[in-house]
């Protein structure tokens, strides 16, 4: 067995780690980043859409442009990568010292580090997490796995195509589908709203005069060899059936958009402490979860809407994980944060109050006119709408943070006006 | 003389009879197929338990009770000379009623019928004792200590893979469409490939037996009918997980659920017990309310994790027999046609011993004594790079660097584990699929259910069939529809 030996090792090959990869290279260390698929860059190589960059580059560019401006940057570091290298378990070997075991075509490579930057990104639910029944037959995919075939291999999943949730991922392959000749059937939401940004709405459905059901369930499958229909009905406000509204949409190919989740498994397994709003882990104002030197970023901290969000989240976690390598003693953020009115979540978990801190937050409802306040340290800013689909990203300056030191806590409400 | 031998359906019951039949001197044996692959119907979607033979009544079926006690003694000689994996659990009949309590009653009556060993009744604590995580509310429960579980799509792959490496001759893609009969004599089966001959035809088509036998005028009021199954497979870190097999009692109105870990180290709770019509004999849906009633029954004895630890719930059907009775017999007239037709549980669990009462049959019929081959050629079952340890994998890599691509994520499959399911599969002479591949090797069976290796899988199949990648077969259609870089790519 192989051993070798990094100062920081970078778990996933995507956005956030890729960004946190340059940050922590260019500051001297030595960096080894590890990726399980073929290729760097992540999920924006199979997205061949614009969208991306806004925030981070300041100009909209595709995915597969995003990904190889990252992959460039990070190419230019002295650091080393793997792909095509699986990781199979974390140990803790030492206080903030971790043990790795990757598989790879060169053998089993066991891997030590004093710091750890976990970025591997999410998993999607898939049809029997939503607990869809029927039959099961061929042309039952994920959008992820739908996008991949497209645009990574070139494949046609499908002709007369069903997406089962209208989540971001669903939107952009109900155009995808259109714009390569597929007659989209209707995107089905159960929630009375759409669950991706608006944006995506207009320009992948309205423009392709694709049809959104809002409150309608797609309820079985039926098909014996290949998907034939869906049987879909309408919900009541409490997401259950409307008994009689059902009825049948004729299709080849079955899309489950129906979310992501933090893929996080290997913490689970070292003994992470999660959080079952977000699915990742809970962290404190430097990204580090509860395992020490070990920084969490992009879709395995929260699911993100923008992947400059991972980007950012991944420098974060790099810089906090530099703070930490050089601290000799424990990093106290005693400061917990709150949930309160009208939110599923904020990250990250617990603060300092010595620092200035990006808070990511999603709103439980559709809400006009909210203000987002925190009443602890009389921190108010008001928002024109707030949107389950859409990440509510506040930057609040250590001024006003360190105000709560005394109480202990900071309560963050989304209240309508 | 060379006997030639027709199995139709290369299921569990057809496999183990090839098996036997292949391990036998002058006979040449041919198993006929309608799926790409083995093992696509009744055998692939059921609990995998080998039973004891403690639950079938010998007065109202003899046969039944006689070779289950039989072929739970054979599985474990097979699986140990055939690496198929198999681990004897025990297993709990738990009663939660006075009612249930006195049903349990007589399976121990049947235990000391049947001579299964190491059955014993358990009150209260007891259970609690054998195993931790059962309902604490539960009464008691008859223990069976023979009780295994196996896997049965491995377990019948491999007996095919035996039966071919010692001459047995598979043909997949094949339907029989009825059984040549000439003055009162088989001679053979006509396909939708051709007319193949034969001296003895063995109908082991499963759902479809009845239909079959029908085509050669015998058994005219015999129908089966399906009988579904549903289960629900939860992800492999939930806790607690049961060490020993637990069922429900089974009563004359509620037949036992199950709640056991596979030996691939799922919670899997099932089945129902859903009587469909004779027609039905493809509908393998899942349905709300099936779904619900099992976690309902089966979180009587046990806790049950919530939904959001479910990867995958599935449907299996069983051929119900008219009155639950095998049928397992030769005939006068046609001479040469041997049913082994509505074998309904316990089938898996009989399967090896119905294969060698089924070579006594035959025996019988011909008026021969078989003799067995002086060598026989084992091949063993696929090992899993995932049971192995990081120093056996690093050894395995260094003799092949393809065992150091992992294509499954969530199972951690290799590509040479899948490039050596493919090589098998050709080997019998089957298709190479992406749900053969999963059969083999559990590429997909994981948490993802193959959104995320299914494309890896394919890349492979492509390269070693040759077929472009979006021709590559998912049962029984392609994955894609088509190719939509062909011009891009300049390969017209």
């Amino acid at each position: 067995m192989k051993r070798v030996s990094y100062d920081v090792v970078i778990l996933g090959g995507g956005p956030a780690g890729l960004a946190a990869a340059t940050k922590l290279a260019k500051s001297g260390l030595k960096v080894l980043l590890i990726e399980n698929r073929k290729h760097l860059g992540g999920i924006p190589v199979q997205c061949i859409h614009t969208g991306f960059g806004l925030l981070y580059f300041k100009r909209d560019v595709a995915g597969t442009e995003f990904a190889q401006e990252l992959v460039d940057m990070f190419l230019s570091t002295e650091a080393d990568y793997m792909v095509k290298a699986h990781v199979t378990e974390i140990r803790e070997k030492s206080h903030g010292v971790y043990e790795l075991f990757a598989i790879t075509r060169s053998g089993v490579c066991r891997i030590e580090s004093k710091g750890l930057i976990y970025a591997a990104g999410a998993r999607e639910r898939s049809i029997f997490e939503i607990w869809v029944t029927g039959e099961r037959p061929e042309g039952v995919y994920t959008a992820g796995e739908a996008q991949a075939l497209m645009d990574l291999y070139g494949i046609m999943p499908g002709r007369d195509v069903v997406i089962i949730g209208s989540g971001d991922v669903g939107l952009i392959m109900a155009r995808r589908f259109a714009v390569e000749g597929a007659n989209v059937k209707a995107v089905v939401e159960i929630m009375p709203y759409p669950g991706g940004l608006i944006r995506n709405v207009v320009w992948c459905l309205q423009d392709f005069n694709i049809p959104l059901l809002l409150s309608h369930m797609v309820r079985r499958i039926e098909g014996r060899s290949r998907v034939e229909k869906v049987v879909v009905c309408r919900v009541d406000e409490d997401l259950n059936p409307i008994p009689g509204s059902e009825f049948e949409l004729k299709c080849d190919t079955v899309i489950v958009s129906a979310g992501l989740r933090p893929d996080v498994d290997l913490l689970a397994k070292l003994g992470v402490e999660l959080e079952p709003t977000t699915g990742g882990p809970v962290v404190n104002d430097l990204l580090e979860a509860s395992k020490p030197r070990l920084h969490v970023a992009g879709n395995a901290l929260l699911i993100n809407d923008l992947v400059d969000y991972a980007v950012e989240q991944g420098e974060w976690a790099a810089e906090g994980l530099l703070e930490r390598l050089n601290e000799k003693e424990v990093y106290k953020a005693g400061i917990k944060v709150k949930v309160g009115e009208g939110l599923r979540f904020v990250v990250p978990h617990y603060i300092s109050g010595l620092r200035d801190v990006t808070f990511y937050m999603r709103a439980q409802k559709p809400m006009n006119d909210v203000v987002l306040e925190v009443d602890e340290i009389g921190f108010q800013v008001e928002l024109y709408k707030a949107r389950p689909a859409e990440i509510i990203r506040i930057k609040i300056p250590v001024r006003a943070l360190a105000r709560s030191k005394e109480v202990g806590t900071i309560t963050f409400n989304a209240r309508s006006t | 003389m060379v006997l030639r031998v027709i199995i139709v359906g290369a299921g569990v019951i057809g496999a183990s009879i090839a098996y036997v039949f292949s391990t036998i001197k002058n006979v040449e044996v041919i198993v006929v197929e309608k799926e790409p692959d083995v093992c696509w119907g009744v055998s692939k979607a059921n609990t995998g338990i080998i039973h004891p033979g403690h639950e079938e009544d010998p007065r109202a079926h003899p046969l039944r009770a006689k070779l289950c006690v039989e072929g739970n003694k054979i599985w474990r000689e097979w699986s140990s000379l055939m690496n198929i994996p198999f681990e004897e659990r025990g297993e709990l009949m738990i009663f939660t009623t006075l009612e249930e309590r006195r049903e349990a009653l007589k399976y121990v009556e049947f235990a000391k019928l049947n001579n299964v060993p190491g059955v014993s009744l358990l009150e209260g604590q007891e259970v609690l004792m054998l195993e931790r995580g059962v309902a604490p509310s539960v009464l008691g429960a008859v223990y069976a200590k023979t009780a295994g579980i196996i896997s049965p799509f491995e377990a019948t792959i491999t007996l095919i893979e035996n039966s071919v490496a010692n001459g047995a001759k598979l043909l997949v893609n094949t339907e029989v469409k009825r059984i040549i009969i000439e003055n009162g004599e088989v001679r053979g089966v006509e396909t939708n490939r051709g007319i193949i001959d034969g001296d003895v035809v063995v109908n082991a088509a499963g759902l479809y037996s009845d239909k079959l036998a029908h085509t050669a005028g015998v058994e005219l009021d015999f129908k089966i009918r399906p009988r579904r199954g549903q289960y629900i497979v939860f992800e492999r870190d939930v806790e607690p997980k049961p060490r020993v097999i637990l069922h429900t009692t089974p009563t004359p109105l509620t037949k036992g659920v199950y709640v056991v870990t596979t030996v691939h180290g799922n919670l899997l709770i099932g089945p129902t017990a859903e009587d469909l019509d004779y027609d039905e004999k493809e509908n393998t849906a899942t349905t709300e309310t099936g779904l619900e009633q099992l976690i309902k029954e089966a979180s009587k004895i046990y806790r049950i994790p919530p939904r959001s630890k479910v990867i995958r719930f599935f449907s299996g059907l069983r051929p119900e027999p008219p009155d639950g009775n095998w049928l397992i017999k030769a005939y006068d007239d046609p001479w040469g046609l041997i049913s082994v037709a509505g074998i309904r549980s316990p089938g898996l669990t009989a399967a090896p011993a119905i294969a060698y009462y089924v070579k006594e049959i035959v025996e019988e019929v011909f008026d021969l004594k078989f003799e067995g081959k002086e060598e026989i050629k084992v091949i063993k079952s696929m090992e899993r790079m995932a049971e192995k340890s990081y120093k056996e994998i690093d050894k395995l890599i260094r003799q092949n660097p393809d065992y150091g691509e992992v294509v499954c994520y969530c199972n951690v499959v290799s590509k040479a584990e899948v490039l050596e399911a493919l090589r098998r599969t050709l080997e019998i002479g089957a298709v190479p699929t992406i749900d053969g591949v999963k059969f083999r090797t559990t590429a997909g069976f994981g948490r993802c259910q193959g959104s995320k290796c299914r494309i890896n899988v394919a890349q492979i199949i492509s390269e070693v069939t040759g077929k472009p990648l979006h021709a590559v077969m998912w049962r029984r259609s392609p994955i894609g529809i088509g190719d939509v870089k062909v011009l891009l790519r300049q390969e017209i």
